[in-house]
């Protein structure tokens, strides 16, 4: 059997997703013996040429990571898809938008100014900011453009699975691999390498009727061990966040955060969040209600962490 | 040409919607610039729809209930001021302003009431303009393997 052709590229990526396929540990050596790695930017010194070069269709697999924050990683998105069979979503970033993603509550105006002007670690006194394009005595030399809106993959290439996780666990990418190198793969557009029940269906906690007067933090409160975080007070993404990942961050004592985005069926994940959990509440007096739901300082990064890209609305209002 | 605002009203079955069919019924005159829907119990508005009426290009919506204490199902619409009380938090942070989105009680029969609010909504909102929300379609219903 010929060796399966593989390519990884990172977009708008923290790095944490190649981190993540390296940590499969020993069984990296079974990945290299049944595939050719061919482009993997973080990895191996292969160049944008080389995949340019490549025919149409030539890589069997690629897993693209990260969101779409700028021109050079939709090129590279677009390019992939012309050179390989399946393109995989790897990641919350390239799945949902991700944490890079938050960015869509700002624009590129506002994100330029704070960067390059007002931080407290920038000295810029001739406020200098990257264009495009620059003139230079050997000739003319360009950068990507900056978006205002950063964008899951599926916005701009036609995407074959998903693969959820801030990053995927190694168990899960491991099953994924298995599934590529058997042909045994689900129907296109599918989430693969996690479950499709929820996070509260997989948790140990313990669970009763559900019912909050209040709202905690997990900065300035500490959670007890045995009974479910959201019965205390602290906000659990759980009940309506996709399992699969061994309920990692519960077992560690902290709250499901949302990563593996949501299951089936809903269209924006902070929306059901909010369904689930504010239904919950124990008051029915208005001003009652008002006063526990302050105790949330920022409802949208806390309930659509990880998906502000891919939500029903995608940003701020420009 | 004046903007005319689209509002999108999702409306309990039992107090709101009667309510509004008796404003048409008794012949009261309210702008025709709220679509209506109906569903059994304002309990069962999910943000969700509120947020694919927006991305969808509507400028307003209006989410209607039976009173507090009147619900058909004994306590749905607490549900709905609850979720809707996060909600409005959510909608800011997006950016949109607080008059795009009213949660009202209207009992079966305050078809006035229906007439006074629609009216109401629809002037604040040819004042505010259009809400410029619509969002290119996008299949994203991914579905996990079996």
């Amino acid at each position: 059997m010929a060796k399966l052709k593989l390519g990884s590229y990172w977009g708008a990526a923290c790095g944490g997703c190649d981190t993540a396929i390296l940590d499969v540990h020993e069984k990296i050596l079974d990945l290299d013996a049944a595939a050719d790695i061919l482009f993997w930017p973080i990895a191996v010194d292969f160049k944008y040429k080389d995949v340019e070069a490549m025919p149409d269709g030539h890589m069997d697999v690629v897993l693209y990571h990260g969101a779409i924050r700028n021109s050079e990683n939709e090129h590279i998105a677009h390019l992939l898809r012309k050179k390989s069979k399946v393109m995989v979503a790897f990641g919350s970033c390239a799945h949902l938008g991700g944490i890079p993603s938050l960015a869509n509550l700002y624009d590129k105006k506002q994100i330029f100014q704070y960067v390059y002007h007002d931080s407290p670690s920038t000295v810029n006194p001739a406020g200098v900011e990257p264009q495009p394009t620059t003139k230079v005595p050997e000739g003319e030399i360009t950068i990507p453009i900056f978006y205002d809106t950063v964008m899951p993959l599926d916005f701009v290439a036609d995407v074959d699975y998903y693969v959820p996780g801030c990053p995927p666990t190694p168990k899960q990418i491991w099953n994924v691999v298995e599934a590529i190198l058997t042909g045994n793969l689900p129907a296109k557009g599918s989430v693969v390498g996690a479950s499709s029940k929820t996070q509260c269906d997989e948790c140990h906690l313990k669970k009763n009727e559900k019912k909050i007067t209040g709202f905690k933090r997990i900065a300035t409160a500490q959670p007890e061990q045995e009974t479910c975080y959201l019965e205390q007070g602290f906000l659990c993404m759980g009940p309506i966040t996709r399992g699969g990942c061994d309920t990692r961050c519960q077992l560690s004592g902290v709250p499901c955060r949302g990563c593996y985005g949501p299951v089936d069926g809903v269209l924006d994940m902070g929306a059901k969040a909010i369904s689930a959990i504010a239904s919950v509440i124990e008051a029915k007096d208005e001003k009652e209600i008002e006063a526990i739901v302050a105790q949330i300082p920022d409802s949208l990064r806390t309930f659509n962490r990880f998906a502000i890209g891919a939500s029903l609305l995608r940003r701020k209002t420009l | 040409m004046t903007f005319e605002p689209k509002i999108v009203g999702i409306l309990c079955n039992w107090c709101s919607y009667t309510g509004a069919d008796l404003a048409g019924t008794a012949r009261v005159k309210y702008p025709p610039n709220v679509r209506v829907i109906r569903v059994m119990c304002s309990g069962r508005v999910d943000p969700t729809f509120v947020f694919k009426a927006f991305a969808d290009g509507a400028d307003g919506v209006l989410v209607a209930g039976c009173h507090p204490g009147d619900c058909h199902y004994i306590e749905g619409n607490y549900k709905a001021l609850r979720r809707m009380k996060l909600f409005q938090k959510m909608l800011a942070d997006y950016g949109i302003e607080p008059a795009r989105f009213r949660l009202e009680w209207v009992s079966a029969s305050e078809g006035e009431r229906w007439a006074k609010i629609v009216s109401e909504m629809t002037e604040e909102l040819r004042k505010l303009g259009p809400a410029r929300l619509r969002q290119p379609r996008k299949n994203r219903a991914a579905t996990s393997a079996a």
